[in-house]
């Protein structure tokens, strides 16, 4: 088994096919792919593949270190032009095709006018542990 | 046979309050009480002792002891006990009382004094309370061991108050339901043997608070997580025990005539729960009661909620003339100005805002809901 990353961005990937903002959409159009996320995640779970998924807030910021003694320093919210993470899933599976099956399907979840949203996802193969024979 | 837990539970503040009279300290006593906890639970299933309470002390006091040797091996010192425990004096409610005092401590930062209190006056296992807060077993470990150095350092002798008390008993409430724990029902539980030991109207009004609030759990979610508003909820799910015993803890606590916030927040849960349907809600009191509030809690977020109040008592545009006064940082302000602008006929800022609610939401079920309305109104706006 081997661990993936899939990460949503709200800024920063590139634009979906059916690209229109969640507020222009009908409200059954909203629901199915309410309905679409729930199931997806939870049809993961009953095939022993999900291990974590969250949501990230568009509010952020980026802050480094401005040296001993003095505060730290912040870029102040993300800018309009910076990548913005939206959430992630990560997922346990038997091998990268199947990971990318998954996060095909979860690009086409439903969107405005009931069409997929083909939107771009980012998959991320997790550095794993050493193996136990390696010396 | 399945122990039950809660009577088990209940036990662990009078176990540590024995140990903690026979001279042992604080923080390896509730060690020690918290193994002999997860010895009962797996024990009691075959047989329950017939002294429940003397079988915990017993093995809590056995527990203490094999953790002194074990330290003072490590530290080369001499153990201080006798096998034989000396008699020690019998606690009383004071004793626990003490005890939420201690896990409640101006020093400890709330995480640490919610998950202190659950532990060692609460009776949950650390395992339980991780799972609860979503947290690994080994972090929640430190975060108790770490507030106990810090009681052991700050000292016994300054605790904290009924007040810190209350504000820990309230975050665990808030913090409603995850993993197989119900912190509702176990704040709930806290709150009540509190109420039973300090006879303060307040801790009273803190009881009613949740027990209104929590009359409302099943109306307030449907079966996919999705968030049902106070307005279209349905009122025959709610728990009419639950509301008429809260409603009677309200009354007779603020016969006292000693208000303070919960009493105050316990009544508007009460003109809530007595209203047979959202029009027939008593707003003017309500705004009243909020106006009690803001003298001893004078919060954005109290601010925010009066604002709701303010415009079904008195129309939208009384609405936003409160609401322009509020922070605009408070968290859920785009949701109330939302719906405010809505009820004034100013359909299309509603939306606008409606979408910004859902994008400043602090949880995924409210995001969902704010989206919910803003695509509502988008599809009955004429134009849209």
């Amino acid at each position: 088994m081997a661990k993936y990353l899939l990460l949503k961005h709200y800024r920063g990937a590139p634009a979906a096919v059916n690209d229109v903002p969640m507020d222009q959409w009908k409200p059954d159009e909203v629901e199915a792919h309410f309905q679409f996320m729930h199931d997806f995640a939870e049809r993961l779970e009953r095939s022993g593949e999900f291990i974590d998924g969250q949501a990230l807030s568009p509010d952020g910021m980026w802050v480094r270190s401005d040296g001993g003694g003095r505060p730290p320093v912040t870029d102040g919210p993300f800018a309009e032009t910076k990548d913005l993470i939206a959430g992630w899933m990560v997922i346990d599976v038997d091998s990268q095709e199947r990971a990318i099956e998954l996060a095909g399907e979860l690009s086409a979840a439903p969107g405005a006018g009931g069409e997929p949203i083909h939107e771009w996802l980012e998959v991320r193969p997790f550095l794993t542990a050493p193996p136990t024979d390696s010396q | 046979v399945n122990v039950d837990e809660v009577e088990l539970r209940q036990l662990v503040p009078r176990v540590l309050s024995v140990l903690v009279g026979r001279g042992a300290d604080f923080a390896t006593a509730e060690d020690a009480v918290q193994e002999a906890l997860i010895r009962a639970l797996s024990a009691w299933e075959a047989e329950r002792p017939a002294d429940p309470t003397g079988w915990l002390i017993t093995v809590a006091w056995r527990a203490f002891l094999d953790l002194i040797r074990s330290e003072s091996a490590r530290h080369d010192r001499e153990v201080r006990f006798d096998t034989e425990p000396p008699a020690g004096a019998v606690p009383s409610a004071d004793d626990t009382l003490r005890l939420y005092f201690l896990c409640a401590h101006p020093e400890l930062t709330p995480s640490s004094a919610v998950a202190l209190t659950l532990r060692a006056v609460g009776g949950l296992t650390t395992r339980q309370i991780a799972q609860a807060y979503l947290v690994p077993e080994a972090t929640m470990a430190q975060r108790i061991s770490r507030a106990k150095r810090v009681i052991g350092r700050e000292g016994v002798d300054r605790p904290g108050d009924l007040r810190t008390v209350m504000r820990v008993l309230y975050l665990v409430f808030n913090e409603g339901y995850s993993g197989d724990v119900d912190l509702a029902a176990e704040a709930i539980r806290l709150t009540r043997q509190l109420a039973a030991l300090a006879d303060d109207p307040e801790v009273h009004g803190l009881l009613a608070l949740m027990l209104l609030h929590h009359a409302r759990r099943r109306s307030r979610t449907r079966p996919d997580g999705s968030l049902v508003p106070l307005a279209v909820q349905d009122r025959s799910q709610w728990d009419t025990d639950l509301i008429a015993e809260g409603i009677v803890i309200t009354h007779a606590a603020l016969a006292r005539d000693q208000l303070g916030e919960y009493q105050a927040q316990a009544a508007i849960a009460a003109l809530h729960a007595d209203a047979p349907c959202v029009e027939e809600t008593d707003w003017l009191q309500i705004v009243e009661w909020y106006d009690e509030l803001l003298r001893f809690a004078d919060t954005p977020i109290v601010r925010l909620n009066r604002a709701v109040a303010v415009g079904e008592a008195d129309g939208a545009p009384a609405g936003l003339a409160a609401l322009a006064e509020v922070d605009e940082q408070v968290p859920r302000r785009d949701a109330v100005a939302a719906y405010l602008h809505e009820k004034n006929g100013d359909l299309e800022l509603a939306v606008r805002l409606y979408a910004e609610a859902a994008r400043r939401a602090p949880s995924l079920a409210e995001r969902d809901h704010q989206m919910r309305q803003a695509v509502r109104l988008n599809q009955g706006r004429p134009g849209a």
